[in-house]
């Protein structure tokens, strides 16, 4: 067997991280923290009561360039309505295979010249793969690693870099503007992945560690990926490769809302006619919150059963809500399970805890809309 | 003899009489994070050296309590099953796991010392 030793990528901010007390883990090819010296715990707390910074810069940025054959190109393999998508709005939307199964989950935001996608770390290599079998001679593309992004969210991340780029108060939820710091453009869109309001900065590596000590010298901290994973889960929003994958189409993972409504009419995207019987049919199983009884924590992979006993699902998240304060996890049950507020048990350690359906999100956001 | 001795899966032993009370040590608490769950054993259940007794979890995932020395479970700590970041607290005093009743007083030696384990940490950061 064939063995390529790769070495691991470090992110700009790798020496930043160190210093601040960073324990490192290998992530999708990257050195990223998981926990910084506060712990994930308070790490979690100060993002949901003031703010935090995440670098995600192991994310890719690729942006693309062309006419309205671009668009149509990507609608082929994006299930959003990228023809209507207005300059600097972005939308939540995937990359599709053959079978409707989810390639990887992603924002998509119009630019002047074309489309910029954020694509996971996991993912992004392959995802670009998939996305050129459509591309036409003419239309441009760029994995841009040369910029970091800097995700910045909590109640307060607003007033604090409104003080450093003064106008980003102005963006409303999933839209963005371009914007001049140090003199210097830079991207920002007012979105992210934990359920509170915030921003996420696209910024040259050059200038990324001066933005980092002013967001550090106004108090926010930084948060690994450890709490970035309990702040997703209690928004009720999806981890690639563990709640999503190739074999789940959007309408098991409970995100048909993402299919823009043109294109649930009209189609023309991989995996349409899966996704269009699903749709009229509904799907075998789905994607549900689960609220375990008590402090028993159901990880992923944990076996879901019915009151009697059938085997009904699995758990793909799940970890200890420290903004709940309880276990959260989410998984997909067959269907006839789904309602929320039906019991159900946990098989954890060999052992059965009852547990419930539960409504997503397990905590409110406040996004601005 | 109250000397705590120490295992290699960062347990700690505190033997008076036959009883001994068992936790996992501060170096236990730094690797694993925020505690959010404790199982303890109940009162009248068998373990075995190095048999699995206990189990803890933290934010990032579950691991096993060993019991670093054989014999019957005469209590188990319901604090920290109640509150399991009282284990972060306090891990070598109030935050103990369980007590048993040794069977075999022989076992304790091959424990380590809190200097030799305070060593074998330094050796074995992970």
């Amino acid at each position: 067997m064939k063995r390529v030793i790769m070495e691991t990528q470090k992110t700009a901010l790798y020496q930043i991280h160190k210093n601040l007390g960073a324990k490192f883990v290998p992530f999708a090819g990257y050195e990223m923290p998981i926990q910084y010296k506060d712990g994930i715990v308070k790490e979690h707390i100060s993002t949901r009561t003031y703010a935090g910074f995440f670098d995600v810069s192991h994310m890719g940025q690729f942006f693309l360039e062309g006419d309205e054959t671009l668009t149509e190109a990507l609608e082929k393999i994006i299930p959003a309505d990228l023809k209507s998508l207005r300059i600097n709005h972005s939308k939540y939307s995937f990359l599709l295979n053959n079978d409707g199964g989810i390639i990887d989950d992603l924002i998509v935001t119009k630019t002047e010249k074309g489309f910029c996608i954020i694509l996971n770390a996991a993912c992004k290599e392959n995802d670009i793969n998939q996305i050129l079998r459509f591309l036409g001679k003419n239309h441009k593309h760029l994995l841009n690693n040369d910029l970091s992004l800097i995700a910045l969210q909590g109640p307060k991340s607003v007033e604090i870099l409104d003080k450093l780029i003064p106008g980003v108060s102005s963006l409303k939820f999933m839209t963005g503007s371009n914007f001049n710091y140090d003199n210097e453009k830079l991207y920002i869109t007012r979105s992210g992945y934990t359920g509170e309001d915030g921003f996420e900065i696209s910024i040259s590596n050059k200038k990324v560690e001066k933005l980092i000590k002013f967001l550090i010298s106004k108090e926010v901290k930084p948060i690994g990926l450890g709490a970035r994973d309990t702040l997703r889960l209690e928004a009720g929003l999806c981890l690639y490769g563990h709640d999503l994958n190739e074999k789940i189409n959007p309408v098991e993972a409970n995100l048909k809302w993402a299919i823009a409504k043109k294109r649930k009419e009209v189609g023309g995207f991989n995996g349409w006619d899966k996704i269009k019987n699903v749709l009229t049919n509904g799907s075998e199983k789905i994607r549900v919150g689960i609220k375990p009884e008590g402090k028993v924590i159901a990880r992923e992979n944990t076996q879901i059963y019915s009151t009697d006993d059938n085997k009904i699902g699995l758990v793909t998240s799940g970890t200890f809500g420290p903004s709940v304060n309880a276990p959260v996890a989410m998984g997909y049950v067959n269907s006839n399970y789904a309602k929320v507020g039906t019991l159900i048990k946990l098989e954890v350690r060999g052992k059965k805890y009852g547990g419930k359906i539960s409504e997503l999100p397990f905590y409110k956001k406040s996004y601005v809309k | 003899m109250t000397e705590k001795k120490f295992s290699k899966k960062h347990e700690w032993v505190l033997l008076e009489g036959d009883i001994a009370t068992v936790g996992i040590t501060k170096h236990a608490t730094e690797l694993l994070g925020d505690i959010v769950f404790a199982e303890v054993p109940e009162a009248g259940k068998s373990v075995e050296k190095e048999g699995q007794a206990a189990v803890v979890e933290s934010t990032k995932a579950a691991s096993d309590v060993y019991s670093p020395i054989s014999g019957e479970i005469t209590e188990g700590n319901k604090t920290i099953v109640d509150d399991p970041s009282s284990i972060n607290a306090d891990p070598e005093g109030a935050s103990w796991f369980f007590k048993l009743k040794i069977k075999d007083k022989g076992e304790i030696n091959s424990l380590m010392s809190k200097d030799e384990y305070e060593k074998f940490c330094k050796e074995n950061p992970n």
